[in-house]
């Protein structure tokens, strides 16, 4: 079942492009882009003349501290002299940037765009970057509550565990898994080999959460470079399609519904499925980078996407059947808890992951399976918003 | 192929407070105006009462009150007062305050599903909101005995009220 969505051009990524993921780097924000940018452009062969749009994406302005955020990191991602886009929906913005450069060449309006995310969290650096999101609540409502951003997550993970009979136990083996899988990642901050006993006994913070049930702060940019199809076929062999797009809203007000099964991300899933015509998710993607910046997400995450039974990705992740050589191969790159968590790069960097997995150039991370199709995930804003892409070698 | 570029340069706690800075700190001093729905349920709260509006569309009843509902768009106009007694949905207890520093003694918060009277919600969607819960002990959290149980608003006395979601001091546990 294909969607009724009038797409006048197909899309391929042809190159991705990530600087490293640290707590603290020396390059400044337009400098993490430009790295980021020119290793997309050197991967898809391509020169900035060779552009024509620029999209790019990066959370909070309150973390690199400077209002007018997409203007001052823009020439660093090659946006001087050409329509240069940002888009924010908090965390969800990483997968969110390459489905607004979608939109650039699905219409014809550009042939190759350049797909730029950054972020650089550390410069928020006093008491902690954690402290920008004091401000992303209604200010009258719940501001004066003192809430810190932990305390969503606690709140959302405990209805989740209480729902649907999961353990702390059962939660921390995705840590496990992710931050071993990002010991094979060069750009990786976090990769460790560690044991739910670690985490379960690292620092308690607001109770279900743990220190390693949650991803660092980091700084670091991602890039990809996104074509046309007779673009793609001219510049490689091997492009990767972008087959669905999908992402949808609820509303900020987050303590209105049940946490434990998020309704906006099915709607984004289906509605990217829907465009891929992909009918039975669970059978038809091979590898998945599902939003992991806290590892019972992973898990509430596969629920949404429909790639786990409603309240099964718990016995799946217990089974084996997420690791790298099982059968649904699940943020082989070490995923936010293992490669770090630079917001709306992290997002992108999990579509370059997918993008390089599909290719067969994920080096030590490839997964054992012959991977076809393969789907990124992010999620934000407050609980609120699902951004999905679908690609397809 | 293009050059190689490195992939940038990580620096180590003392290498970062090593390196040439520019140190900010912005000041913003916001005053924020209410609007025409929370500038009710806050009068509503000074009188120790908790207001929403009612959509007849998909019957949802909004707390903290809107002029609009989010989700058919209709314009709001039936207020209802809900009970101040409700359910917990789920609940959490926090080492940190809001600026992560370990507060001295820890907060339990949680999301309590009120009660309206007359109304009645899909599991899916209801009046919740998110609030400290008292008369609760770390461990009804941690064995999740306070899932669903009963609380009431505990109100501070009515001339320390301001008209603010803090005119309430918490929702305290109704062990039954």
């Amino acid at each position: 079942m294909k969607m009724n969505v009038y797409v006048k051009k197909r899309v391929a990524v042809v190159g991705a492009g990530l600087t490293l993921f640290r707590r603290r780097m020396l390059e400044t924000p337009q400098e993490l882009a430009w790295i980021a940018a020119k290793r997309a452009l050197d991967q898809a062969g391509l020169e900035l003349k060779d552009i024509d749009c620029v999209v790019s994406g990066s959370a909070p302005d309150a973390f690199d501290g400077v209002h007018l955020k997409g203007e001052y990191y823009s020439e660093g991602a090659g946006a001087i002299g050409k329509p240069h886009l940002r888009v924010y929906v908090g965390g969800g913005t990483g997968v969110f940037v390459p489905i607004a450069a979608w939109w650039h060449v699905a219409s014809g309006l550009c042939r190759r765009v350049l797909v730029v995310a950054e972020e650089k969290m550390s410069s928020a650096a006093d008491p902690h970057p954690q402290a920008v999101f004091r401000h992303i609540w209604d200010p009258i409502t719940e501001k004066p509550l003192n809430p810190n951003l932990i305390w969503i997550f606690a709140l959302e993970m405990h209805r989740y565990m209480h729902k649907c009979r999961v353990s702390k136990e059962d939660i921390a083996l995705v840590s496990v898994k992710n931050k071993r899988n990002a010991l094979d990642n060069p750009y990786a901050q976090a990769g460790a080999n560690i044991t739910v006993e670690d985490v379960l006994k690292s620092e308690l913070l607001v109770y279900p959460v743990n220190r390693l049930d949650i991803s660092p702060v980091s700084d670091g940019a991602a890039a990809l470079v996104m074509v046309s199809e007779e673009w793609a076929r001219r510049l490689t062999d091997t492009p990767i399609w972008v087959e669905g797009i999908g992402y949808t809203l609820d509303t900020s007000y987050w303590t209105n519904r049940e946490l434990s099964f998020p309704v906006y991300l099915k709607n984004a899933a289906e509605m990217a499925y829907k465009m891929a015509g992909i009918e039975r998710p669970m059978k038809e993607i091979d590898v998945a980078e599902p939003y992991d910046p806290f590892d019972y997400k992973e898990l509430h995450h596969l629920e949404g996407l429909g790639l786990a039974p409603r309240c099964g990705a718990a016995e799946m992740t217990r089974e084996g059947v997420t690791q790298r050589d099982g059968d649904l191969p699940v943020c082989p790159s070490g995923g936010l808890l293992g490669v770090g968590n630079p917001i709306a790069a992290a997002g992108l960097m999990k579509v370059a992951e997918i993008f390089w997995q599909l290719r067969g150039e994920a080096g030590k991370r490839q997964v054992k399976k012959d991977a076809v199709t393969g789907l990124a995930q992010a999620w934000g804003d407050l609980m609120q918003v699902g951004t999905v892409v679908i690609m397809r070698r | 192929m293009g050059v190689s570029i490195r992939g940038g340069t990580p620096l180590r706690d003392e290498e970062f407070r090593a390196v040439i800075k520019e140190i900010d700190s912005p000041r913003a001093r916001y005053s924020m105006a209410a609007g025409i729905a929370y500038s009710r349920f806050l009068e509503g709260l000074k009188r120790g009462e908790i207001l929403g509006t009612y959509c007849p569309s998909c019957r949802l009843v909004h707390i903290p009150p809107k002029i609009y509902c989010p989700y058919c768009f209709k314009h709001l106009t039936r207020w209802v007062r809900a009970s101040d007694e409700g359910r917990v949905v789920t609940a959490v207890v926090s080492y940190l305050s809001a600026t992560l520093e370990t507060l001295e003694k820890p907060e339990i918060i949680g999301i309590i599903r009120l009660d309206v009277p007359g109304h009645r919600f899909s599991s899916y969607r209801f009046p919740g909101i998110l609030h400290r819960i008292c008369g609760a002990s770390e461990d009804d959290v941690k064995t999740q005995r306070i899932f669903d149980a009963r609380v009431k608003a505990r109100w501070l006395p009515e001339d320390k009220r301001t008209g603010s979601i803090n005119d309430i001091e918490c929702f305290e546990v109704i062990w039954g």
